[in-house]
Parts: C-alpha cells; structure tokens; sequence
C-alpha cells in the first residue's frame, strides 16, 4: 500500500519544528510501524536527509521506550497496543497518517520525535519502592498474600511507564502513571509500612516536575497501552486521604 | 596461557560459605571513598548498581535507554528458577545445580552454578519483600510452573511479564539508591571505551546520546553489565540497542572473550514475516508446559489448514524423540528438532520455517478461560503481530537466536583477566555452559547482581588506593580523541548503503554459516565473508547528520562496526571447537541419530581469546574444566 506521512520534525528543544510530509510507498501490512517508519528512514539517508529520530528498543511492547502521538491518539488507533506492536494492517492504501511527538510541559522534545522522560524517573524515586536491605529479608511464603490481592497488585504493576497517559490527557496529568505504583504498593502488606510517606512524596513530585491534576477525563485509561485502570486513581486519592486522619500512634 | 578460575577448592557444597569467610572486607566508613562505575542497568547491572550504593560505595551507572527501567531484561516472559521446592516435588540446591550443569553440557565451572544455586533462594525472598507480584495460589502461596531441561517445577513467575516485575523491582531498589544519592543514574549514555592504566581498569569513556559529547569517567572498579550480543544475527528476540560493544571494547583492551560461539537459539518464537523485519518476538517457553509441537507427517499436507490434519497424520516430534521430557526438551535439543524438520520439507506457514504449537488438547482439558489466564498476555501479542487466534487454531514457531552463554572471561569473583574490570550477567560466560536451561537467565542476572558482586568486588577495592587514577590522565584523553576519530571518520565515508542494510548482510550470513548448524565449510565461509562486508562498510556505509547531535544512525555504526570485528572470533571459536556441545552444533559431531557428540577427552575446556588486532587471529588460551561433584555423562532427556 501506498501512505502519506506528515511527520513533526524538530531539530533540538529549542527549534520551533513543524510537519513535514513524506511519501511510504509499497508498504506490506504485514509489517509493524516501526518498520515502515526504517523504511523511510533508509530512502531519507539514501537521499542524504536525516531520517526521522524516534524512541523504540525492545519492539515487543513491554520496555516503553515507543511514544508517537498518531492520527491524534497516543500509540495510535489499536487499543492495548504500543506503537512498536501496532500493524499496518491497521491501515489502508492512500490514508494520510499524522505522527507527532508526547506533548507535555513535563515532556520537552529532544528532537522529532524523541522526547525527555526523566520526571517519571523523579516521581518514582519520590517514593516508588519498599525501602528492604538487599538480603536480610524473610523467607518468601513467610507472608501469605491472597490471590485477588496479588491478582490487583499485577495489574497495577503491569504499566511500562511510556507515558501515553499523559500525551493523552488534557492536563497532562501523570496521576494514573503515579496511582500504577502506589496502588501495587498500598495493596500489598510490603508496601503498608511506608504507605502515608508514599503517596505524599510521589503526589508531591507530580507538581513539582510540572504535571497538571486529574479531572476525570479517562483517557489516560483510554490509551493506555496496558490497559491500567482508572479505578487506581481511585485508589491513590483513598490512600491520600487516609494521610489526613490521624493514625492510632498519632504518627 | 591456562587460565586459573580461582574457584575455591574443597567440597563445592562448601564452596561460596567458605569463601565469604575468607575473603577481605572494606570497613563501611572507608567505602565512600570508593567510586564504582556500573555499565548497564538491567537485573545484573541495576541490582548490582542499588545493592553497591546501599553498602555505601560510590556509584555511577549508566544505560543507553532514556531509563533505567527500560534495559532488555524486561522482554523476559517465562520465569525465574529457585531451588525452594515449595511443591515438595524433589527440589533441592543440589538438583538445581546438577540440573544446570547437565542442562550446559557439563561446559560451565562447577564452583560458580553451585553459588547460583546457592543464592537463587535468597532472590525470591528478595524480590518478595520489593513488592514483586508473583503469581500465587488461593491459599496465598506463591506458585510455581515446570520449564525446560527440569522435571521439577522451580520456576516463578509473574503472568508472562516475570522480567518486567523483576526489572522494576530492581529498578526501585535503584531509584530509591538514587534519590539517597548513593548512585549517581547516567541516562541515555552509551560506553564507547574502556580505559586502562598499566594494566588495570580505571574508568570508561561514554557518548551522551542526547547531545553526542563524548565524556570520561574515572572509577576505581568498572563493572560491565551489558547484556547479550546475538544482535550479530541482525535479526533477535534482543532489542534493537543490544549491542556488543562494551564488551568488544572491553576485550579489544586486553580483556578475553570466552566462548563466543555458545549461542541460543530459543525454539518458539514468531516466524519471520518477510524482508522488511527488523526484529524476531519470542513466545515464552512457558507455553510448552501446555502447547504440544507438532508438524504434518506428510509434506504435501503442509499447505492444509491444521483442523483438516487428522491426529495420526501429525509428528508430535519432542514427545516421540524424548518421551521422559516431551515437549519440555531443553531449548537446543528443541529448536535443532525445529530445524530438522523444516529441512525434511515439513515446515508449515509462508517458506514453510515454522512448527505447530497446539494448545487443542489443553484448551479441552482445562478450558479456554484457564489458558488465557496463564498466557493471555501471549496468545494477544501472537495475534498482533501475525493476524491469526492462537486459541482456534494452533499458532506457528520458529527458533531463533535469543541469548548467548559465551562472554567476556571471568573468574569466581566475576573479574575479567584485567584487574578491577567485572562482568556481570549475560556479558559474561560464567555459569550456562554452552546451553542455558530457561529461567536461568533472570536467577543469573539478579544472583550475580544482588548478592554475588557485593562480596566479590570487597579483595579487589582493598587491594588498591582509592583515587589514585582520574579524568587528567593521558589514557582518558587519547581514548576521546580516538572515539571522536572514528565517529568523524563514519560520518565522511558518505557510501551508497544504510547500516541497517549492511547489518542485514551480516545477520544473513552469520545466521546460515554460524547459527544452529555449523560445519567446517561453512565457518570457513564466514571467516571469509566477514572482512568483506567489513570493509565494504567501511568504504560504502552511508551515515547522514553530525557528531555532536542526537544521532541514531551515528550509534548503529558504531555498534554494526563492533559486530563486524566480534564476528570473527565467534566464528575462529566455532571452527576450533571440534565437538557439538549445547547450543554449539557441528554437523561432523553428531551421533546416527543426530544428537551432538561431545568429546570431552579434548574440549573440556573454556575457550578465552585474546584479540590481537583487526582481522588477525585472535589468541586462544585454555581454563581446563574439572568435574569433581558431577560426573561427566552423555546428556540424554529420553
């Protein structure tokens, strides 16, 4: 099939940038995107252009390193699906395909498509962890956890952190991202010890690192690769309301 | 040369007891002095990076990705071994260990799969008190599944994702090492040297990506946690940035590459699709434990659609061949049986490379619904990349290269024959012999990383002046000018070919001269064919934009300039190795009813090459492998 491309191109942060077009010719639908987009990467490199620089590594939707805002939609149209996984199947010979970069005040583009992630980085070393010695721990099955709650735990713990979420949403929210990793951790008995702690340290990073509150848009769940619930937001606002009670140590 | 392990003597079952008995301590106020560079920052590198800083060294890491949550340990699906025998099934430390050695075609060190075994316990434990969400059972238990090579069930896991959960929870082991400012995190860089000063390993030079600087670092040990480099095959199941360069530079400076040509080549993942494939995706071994592998008796059903393909038409093959392990055969044995019968002409799927993995039988057995839960997340990625329902029909596999047991030489305490130089990991040789079994690699990375690189680097760091050698020594600047040397030169040839086509080139050639089956012929083939596409890149390679800018086409250069020389001496490693072992298959070795054939008499032995220039032959010296616990046998899963 044969595409049309319009693809944001912007030289270093400090370039304006803007869409430039570009032809896909003969693409094959068994191909994923990625691979059309080495294709025209190659005809740009034999044209003596740059080609295109974007993010991707493992190309087998788990590491999270693909972020491209397509036809509007962060990792495009498919749902539960990161770029890297996404077909060309998915498209039709003449279709126009818009590809821009995450746009968030958190996320300044680096370069076309490539942009600056550390403030995910931040958030979880805010507080994102149980904070156990390496060795000196118990045995394994010394902590019994019921399946559901393990089930739950896996569920949160499942988001690759690529931050489609936030290129979703209108505030550039990063709470579903932020509420993955407290609820995993407030649901688990590992976790409870530092709970309060948690939650107002990584909260707090949030607005520190520039990311705007939730207004209950949903589209974060919406394009989440992942499928990452809403109802874990749900679960960090609980759990941050819980800090504003006093606790039976008065602590 | 003979090479000296330095395993301690004694009964192996004593061994790692008494060596941290034994072994020198840095007093906890004297190791802030210290300054450790940690390169990599997957299971290996990132535990290894949190479990350093939180004993109070200081630590520098670095990663190539934009995060260190990112490395390729996450793509791992299946699981991670442990010796607990929770099941009570017949586990123990010993049948692990002995399970490994016999699973790597007794070509690993006794000494080191004993403290792998040893410590695999102690990771659980571990990763349990981070937070990781093993799969349990309605009791609470943690719950456990069978892998190949093993007739116990040791592996744990977490749904098909158990490396991302084993990832992430070092990473906040890290994240948290970072925040207290024990480890300094360096994003997004990528090790371009290794320094050395009179012998001894004393810093790195790097690239920030982002900008294209190149920048030194000096440290008083330098840990090289890099991960694998069958990208060699151009196409993997590794990500696109595996690469072998850290520790090509590595050996390029002195330090050997041991067993280079011991490769897995993993039996189930997705055919190749057509030309414009850039990268193979793996389905996990754990979905043996429930898919029997089958092709059609008959060639000319191959082109019939599976249903119309009555039972006593098909060729289970594992479970006619290796009735005791089934279709739980240990991977080598598994993907060369792939091989054979796609060579007999009874492939199925476009070219006819493909095998059936049938989940029919399973699905009746326990339901749909209860196979979807094990391996939902498998089943959903096989339909998006190949546009058929595993659960209607059965899904088509393929091997392909997936891991290397063979890596930079290290002794017992994980030190390279350049002192102050460590390896951690895939990167090293240490523990798989020439087959790993599956779930190792994960018990590896975090064994190594968490709880054996703590101990073994204290003998080295006491031995030696903190400090003594930093950024304004001559070596760190001679190796810039050199990184920046060859960076221009790539950037001026302004040839006609892109990298990615020339790393096809190689990929292709390397994949049918040295991939699952190796002769003498074929190896001399690629020793002559690999100068060739060499300098055919080195004259005719097209590198657009600049050096010091982000630039992604700068950094496959460079990585496909390092596979072009490692090429080499994985195939020098495969010719001199006159024996089928593991994963290493040399059509001339192989029995009537084509087993490999081992020949311990004369290759009992670690193969350590010293790189001796460019296209010269490299140096083999010998580590003789001594087998006191187990005893040397034909390795048989009938």
């Amino acid at each position: 099939m044969d595409l049309t491309l319009h693809v944001w191109r912007q030289k270093g942060p400090q370039d304006k940038g803007k869409l430039e077009t570009y032809p896909a010719k003969g693409i094959s639908s068994d191909m994923s995107f990625l691979e059309m987009l080495d294709e025209v990467n190659d005809g740009l490199i034999k044209s003596g252009q740059e080609p295109i620089a974007f993010d991707h590594d493992c190309r087998e939707g788990i590491c999270g390193m693909c972020s491209q805002v397509i036809n509007g939609r962060p990792h495009g149209k498919q749902e539960g699906t990161t770029v890297c996984q996404l077909h060309m199947r998915q498209y039709n010979d003449g279709d126009e395909i818009f590809i821009e970069p995450w746009r968030a005040k958190a996320f300044p583009v680096q370069k076309d498509l490539i942009v600056d992630r550390t403030s995910l980085d931040v958030i979880m070393q805010a507080g994102g962890y149980v904070s156990c010695h390496t060795g000196g721990v118990d045995d394994a099955n010394a902590l019994l956890i019921p399946k559901p709650t393990a089930d739950y735990a896996m569920d949160a713990a499942e988001c690759i952190g690529c931050g489609a979420c936030i290129a979703a949403c209108p505030n550039s929210s990063a709470m579903l991202f932020t509420s993955a990793k407290v609820a995993q951790l407030a649901a688990l008995p590992q976790g409870k010890p530092e709970a309060r702690k948690r939650v107002l340290a990584m909260t707090q990073a949030i607005l520190d690192e520039g990311f705007g509150n939730c207004t209950n848009h949903y589209e974060c769940e919406a394009a989440c690769p992942k499928g990452i619930s809403v109802k874990f937001i749900a679960k960090l606002n609980r759990e941050y309301l819980k800090t504003m009670m006093p606790t039976s140590t008065g602590a | 040369m003979i090479l000296d392990g330095k395993a301690p003597t004694g009964p192996v079952e004593q061994s790692w007891d008494n060596y941290r008995f034994d072994q020198k301590l840095v007093n906890p106020s004297n190791k802030r002095k210290y300054k450790i560079l940690v390169v990599g920052s997957g299971l290996a590198g990132g535990a290894g990076a949190a479990s350093l800083g939180e004993l109070g060294y200081n630590v520098d890491c670095f990663c190539y990705q934009d995060s260190p949550r990112r490395a390729h340990s996450i793509g791992a699906q299946g699981g991670i071994n442990a010796a607990k025998n929770y099941p009570s099934d017949g586990d123990s430390v010993y049948r692990l260990f002995y399970d490994t050695v016999k699973g790597g075609d007794f070509r690993s060190r006794e000494a080191d799969v004993w403290r792998l075994a040893q410590v695999s316990n102690n990771i659980i434990d571990q990763c349990v008190a981070q937070g990781v969400p093993f799969a349990r059972d309605y009791a609470g238990y943690l719950d456990n599944r069978s892998f190949g090579g093993a007739q116990v069930s040791r592996t744990f896991y977490a749904r098909g994702q158990t490396g991302q959960q084993l990832l992430l929870g070092a990473y906040s082991a890290l994240s948290r090492q970072i925040k207290n400012k024990t480890v300094t995190m360096h994003p997004r860089t990528e090790m371009l040297d290794l320094v050395v000063v009179d012998g001894v390993a004393k810093g790195i030079t790097v690239r920030n990506l982002m900008t294209g600087e190149i920048e030194s670092h000096w440290g008083d040990a330098v840990i090289l946690a890099t991960g694998g480099y069958v990208n060699v095959f151009y196409l993997s199941t590794n990500a696109m940035g595996s690469s072998v360069t850290a520790i090509w530079k590595a050996a390029k400076k002195g330090a050997y590459m041991a067993n280079p040509c011991y490769t897995q080549i993993h039996p189930t993942c997705i055919p190749v699709h057509g030309d414009a494939q850039s990268k193979l995706t793996l389905m996990s071994e754990s979905l043996r434990n429930d898919g029997r592998i089958w092709v059609p008796k008959n060639a000319a059903d191959c082109e019939k659609h599976p249903s119309e393909i009555p039972d006593d038409a098909r060729d289970y093959y594992l479970e006619r061949k290796y009735p005791s392990f089934g279709n739980l055969a240990p991977r080598d044995i598994s993907s060369r049986s792939a091989k054979e019968a796609c060579d007999a002409d009874l492939g199925v799927g476009p070219g006819k490379r493909g095998v059936y993995l049938d989940f029919k039988d399973a699905i009746d057995r326990v339901s749909e619904n209860t196979i979807a839960e094990r391996y939902g997340n498998l089943f959903d990625m096989y339909e998006k990349i190949t546009d058929e329902n595993g659960y209607e029909r059965p899904m088509r596999i393929y091997p392909a290269p997936h891991y290397n047991m063979g890596g930079l030489w290290v002794d017992y305490e994980c030190q390279s024959n350049i002192p102050g130089l460590f390896v951690l990991g895939e990167a090293n040789f240490s523990v798989h012999g020439a087959n790993r079994l599956g779930a190792s690699a994960l018990m590896q990375g975090l064994a190594d990383g968490y709880f054996v690189i703590p101990y073994t680097i204290a003998p080295y760091l006491a031995s030696i002046t903190p400090g003594a050698v930093k950024e304004d020594h001559s070596e760190f600047k001679k190796s810039v000018e050199d990184i920046e040397a060859q960076n221009n030169k790539l950037l001026s040839i302004n040839g006609k070919k892109t990298v990615s086509e020339l790393h096809k080139e190689l990929g292709t050639m390397m994949w049918e001269n040295v991939g699952m089956a190796r002769s003498d012929a074929s190896l001399k083939d690629a020793l002559k064919r690999i100068p060739e596409i060499r300098d055919e890149f080195w004259n005719n390679v097209k590198v657009t934009g600049e050096s010091k800018d982000l630039n992604q086409q700068l950094e496959n250069a460079g990585r496909l300039a390092d596979f072009l020389e490692f090429a080499e001496v994985m195939a020098e490693d495969a010719l001199n190795r006159e024996e089928s072992c593991g994963g290493h298959f040399r059509t001339e070795h192989q029995t009537d009813d084509g087993e490999a054939m081992r020949d311990d008499e004369n290759f009992s032995y670690v193969a350590a090459w010293e790189f001796k220039g460019v296209g010269v032959k490299p140096e083999l010296h010998k580590e003789p492998l001594k087998f006191e616990r187990v005893k040397l046998a034909v390795r048989s899963y009938k």
